[in-house]
């Protein structure tokens, strides 16, 4: 396949799969679970004795469990709240493109109000008007990230609707929804699973974020931000509990980071021959 | 000793041999023209002397430039070739300059690099230049940059670049493509100009170019020389087959092989139709103003002018992709009004375009069955999948193709082949006016010869009415049975093609027949027989608004707009149409 030529995207392809792997399986294989605490066993270093493949914490549990656990969590807010921004976006942006004139002028000036938010503001008033839940971070991030793929589909939008396979469709008496479904989105899709893959890291830097402010995942249930929070408490003495998650986390990032570039240069490619 | 002689010439990419043991030569102040259709290895060649090849191509043989030899020579060696010895003209001025610096500081830069001149000479010399390449008021046209010109002159400009450092060849790479003929005329004079001191390598695939202005003529084919000769001799016995395939596909302006006059019903008819868009600020832009005709059952008309004439908008008019601002449009009786979206769906399904650019009008993510698929799933819901398959292949069939091509994207197919399905697209629905908005303009000879047979033959078949856009006078002469000249929106003249070719009643028709090049080295090229450019729609000339060009005009030219009326046979807005006599003698 074309797409696995590319080193970029093989590698880090590989890499996100075996972490996903160790993430969804890692749990299960592990004889410790993530809840149990024991002062015996506060802030082991990893190693193989009781299986704390990557040591304990502050309260004695298991962090390779926990850390397995992070990641999952890490991973589905990401994904989802991608996938909410790409849903709303696509279709909105589309919409704002092809139809064009005031409709488009609105649409895209209420996207310039919500900007105008200021971001952490809103997912404090969020949290706090609401019982803090997981699907609070989806919406909060998804809100957010929606904007931007809005505007990049739009402005792709304006750009095909110019072309002439879009006249002709109409010429011939295709619907305008037809035309959006059929003509304009399958031509978005290199632009925009580029920019879902470079989403992906900036929704996990933003629930991370919100989990190291204390604005996230809530206890017992964790994630990699809220890991790394709990790590600094421990920095000195105990400096595993720190740097396991964060490497973990910045690998994540940095594997979605060239998997988005790699995908760019496939598409690229796909233009050029 | 020849200047520049290829021997043995060889370009690779990968496994790809683009160009094959290719040979020929160019002595001092000779012009060679190489011809070929598209991908035949033209520009390659011109490249690898310049040495502007892209690294991955691999490059043997040898090429020879005033007894220096250029393949495998150093950077440094070709960097002082380049300008100063072998000028280039490419065929899309706009990429070739750049697009931030003023046009004087880039004929400088050659001066000043080369050290042809020094101190105040180089600005005096830049000026000169421009003023030669015919630049008007070049000393205050040296401080413009480039978009700050029109296409003509900004080819003029790349010529003056090319030629500053009076180098003892010129490489020209389809110059003249992207121009309009009348414009095109005034370059092909000026290259006529320089030919004393300069060897010229033409590159072109129009016959008539070659004709009027090559000495000698080299034949290429898939990366091949097939033929190479003297121009008057390969012309009059071609010595290879493919040589007198290029020469029977070039259309020509002169031979009357003209249809018959159409007798069918009227079906379609337009009156006084106006065009305007919004320009900047309040202003509005008269695309097209005041365009009348009727096309009959089996007729086509064709629509000619230079860019900027209103062919196409007056067509986009017509089918309602933008707003007509005045006059009808009929068709079959019932008026075609507001937007397509709100047409009847006969109208729609009647009325059938077919875009230039077959790249850009077929969906690049849709394989050659749906695109011609979705026009029937529209207008023949009732169909069932497999009968729907069949009109598909009997359309692609119709055009030439067979069922292979079912499952292609259009990335797949090449410029005919996608022109084809686009034209397959227009026909599956059984049309009975197909506009063909320049539809083989970015067709090789061959390739639009059979495009234009298959529009002939369903016209027989069906009698489909063709609209026909053109700015090649050439290929609207083999086709259509009336023409319709535009000149910045206006129409100047609608006549049967005999009459119009023979005995044009405008003088700008005189002219755009005058500009064409003649693919024949007997007739001599004429002079450009118009100066300077088509003005700015935005600001037109009073009265008649071709009157600053043209040789025949008098003081009510500039002062009244001349209203159309028949001549004979012939529809013509000139106020001096019965006094002049513009007929053709040849």
């Amino acid at each position: 396949m074309r797409l696995l030529r590319n080193r970029a995207i093989r590698v880090s392809g590989v890499i996100l799969l075996v972490i996903s792997v160790f993430a969804l399986f890692g749990p299960w294989i592990s004889p410790n679970d993530y809840l149990s605490t024991s002062f015996d066993r506060s802030l082991l270093p990893p190693s193989t004795v009781g299986a704390h493949l990557f040591g304990t914490d502050d309260l004695g549990r298991d962090l390779f469990v926990r850390t397995m656990l992070g990641i999952r969590v890490t991973l589905m807010v990401a994904i989802v709240a991608s996938f909410v921004s790409l849903v709303i976006g696509v279709t909105y942006g589309a919409i704002a493109g092809f139809v064009g004139g005031r409709v488009d002028a609105a649409m895209m000036r209420f996207v310039d109000t919500l900007y105008a938010l200021p971001f952490i503001f809103f997912v404090i008033l969020l949290m706090v008007a609401f019982e803090r839940n997981f699907l609070l971070i989806f919406v909060a991030i998804g809100a957010v990230n929606w904007l931007d793929m809005a505007r990049i589909v739009r402005g792709q939008t304006l750009s095909l609707r110019e072309r002439e396979f879009v006249d002709a469709a109409r010429l011939t008496g295709v619907s305008t929804g037809r035309i959006i479904f059929r003509h304009i989105a399958p031509n978005l899709i290199g632009i925009v699973v580029v920019y879902v893959t470079l989403t992906i890291p900036q929704a996990i830097l933003v629930e991370s974020f919100l989990s190291f402010l204390g604005l996230g995942v809530q206890e017992p249930q964790t994630s990699l931000g809220a890991l790394v929070d709990a790590g600094v408490n421990q920095m000195e003495g105990a400096a595993w509990v720190l740097l396991i998650p964060a490497g973990l986390l910045a690998a994540i990032l940095m594997c979605f980071n060239f998997l988005g570039d790699g995908l760019r240069d496939f598409f690229d490619a796909r233009h050029v021959d | 000793m020849s200047l520049l002689r290829i021997k043995g010439l060889s370009i690779q990419y990968g496994d790809t041999v683009v160009v094959d043991d290719l040979g020929f030569s160019i002595s001092r102040g000779e012009s060679v023209g190489l011809v070929g259709e598209s991908g035949s290895g033209k520009s390659q060649t011109a490249l690898a002397v310049l040495g502007l090849l892209p690294r991955s191509a691999s490059l043997s043989g040898s090429i020879r430039f005033d007894g220096t030899e250029l393949v495998g020579a150093p950077e440094q060696t070709l960097n002082q070739l380049r300008a100063r010895r072998i000028g280039i003209v490419f065929q899309d001025p706009m990429q070739a300059l750049n697009p931030y610096l003023r046009i004087g500081r880039q004929l400088r830069e050659i001066l000043v690099r080369h050290k042809v001149a020094q101190g105040v000479n180089i600005d005096a010399r830049v000026i000169d230049m421009l003023t030669r390449v015919g630049l008007s008021d070049a000393t205050r046209q040296v401080r413009a940059y480039p978009h700050q010109l029109s296409g003509g002159m900004r080819q003029r400009v790349m010529l003056a670049s090319a030629l500053i450092a009076e180098p003892d060849l010129l490489i020209a790479d389809e110059p003249t493509t992207a121009l309009d003929v009348t414009v095109q005329a005034q370059i092909l004079e000026l290259l006529e100009d320089i030919r004393d001191e300069t060897a010229l390598l033409l590159i072109t695939h129009d016959l008539g170019i070659v004709a009027g202005h090559c000495e000698r003529m080299v034949v290429l084919e898939s990366g091949r020389v097939v033929d190479a000769g003297p121009t008057t001799s390969l012309f009059a016995s071609p010595g290879h087959a493919h040589t007198r395939v290029l020469l029977n596909a070039a259309p020509r302006i002169d031979t009357a092989n003209i249809p018959p006059p159409a007798t069918g019903a009227s079906v379609f008819g337009v009156e006084a139709a106006a065009v305007s868009y919004k320009a900047f600020g309040h202003e509005r832009l008269q695309a097209v103003q005041d365009v009348s005709f009727s096309l009959r059952c089996g007729e086509t008309i064709a629509i000619v002018g230079e860019s900027g004439s209103g062919k196409s908008s007056f067509v986009r008019a017509v089918l309602g992709l933008v707003p007509m601002e005045a006059g009808r449009a009929v068709y079959a009786g019932a008026p075609l009004q507001g937007p397509v979206e709100r047409r009847a769906k006969n109208q729609r399904r009647d009325l059938q375009l077919v875009f230039q650019d077959p790249v850009s009008a077929l969906n690049p993510q849709m394989r050659v069955q749906k695109i011609i698929g979705e026009s029937l799933l529209v207008h023949e819901p009732q169909l069932s999948k497999r009968e729907r398959a069949a009109r598909v292949i009997e359309a692609l069939e119709q055009v030439g193709l067979d069922d292979s091509y079912l499952c292609r994207y259009p990335h797949e197919l090449s410029g005919g082949q996608a022109q084809r399905v686009a034209i397959a697209r227009a026909l599956v629905l059984g049309p009975k006016v197909l506009i063909c908005d320049e539809a083989v303009a970015a067709l090789d000879g061959s390739v639009r010869e059979r495009v234009l047979e298959l529009l002939r033959r369903v016209q027989d078949d069906s009698g489909l009415s063709i609209i026909f856009i053109s700015h090649d006078l050439a290929v609207v002469r083999s086709i259509s049975h009336r023409v319709l000249v535009m000149y910045m929106g206006h129409m100047v003249e609608l006549a049967d093609n005999s009459s119009l070719f023979v005995r044009p009643r405008h003088p700008y028709t005189k002219a755009l027949i005058d500009a064409v090049p003649v693919p024949d080295p007997i007739v001599a090229p004429k002079k450009a027989p118009l100066r300077g450019e088509v003005p700015s729609l935005l600001n037109p000339p009073s009265g008649c608004v071709f009157h600053p060009r043209c040789g025949y005009a008098k003081d009510i030219c500039a002062l009244e707009l001349p209203v159309a009326r028949d001549l004979k046979g012939t529809r013509v807005a000139c106020h001096r149409a019965e006094e002049i006599d513009l007929s053709r003698q040849s």
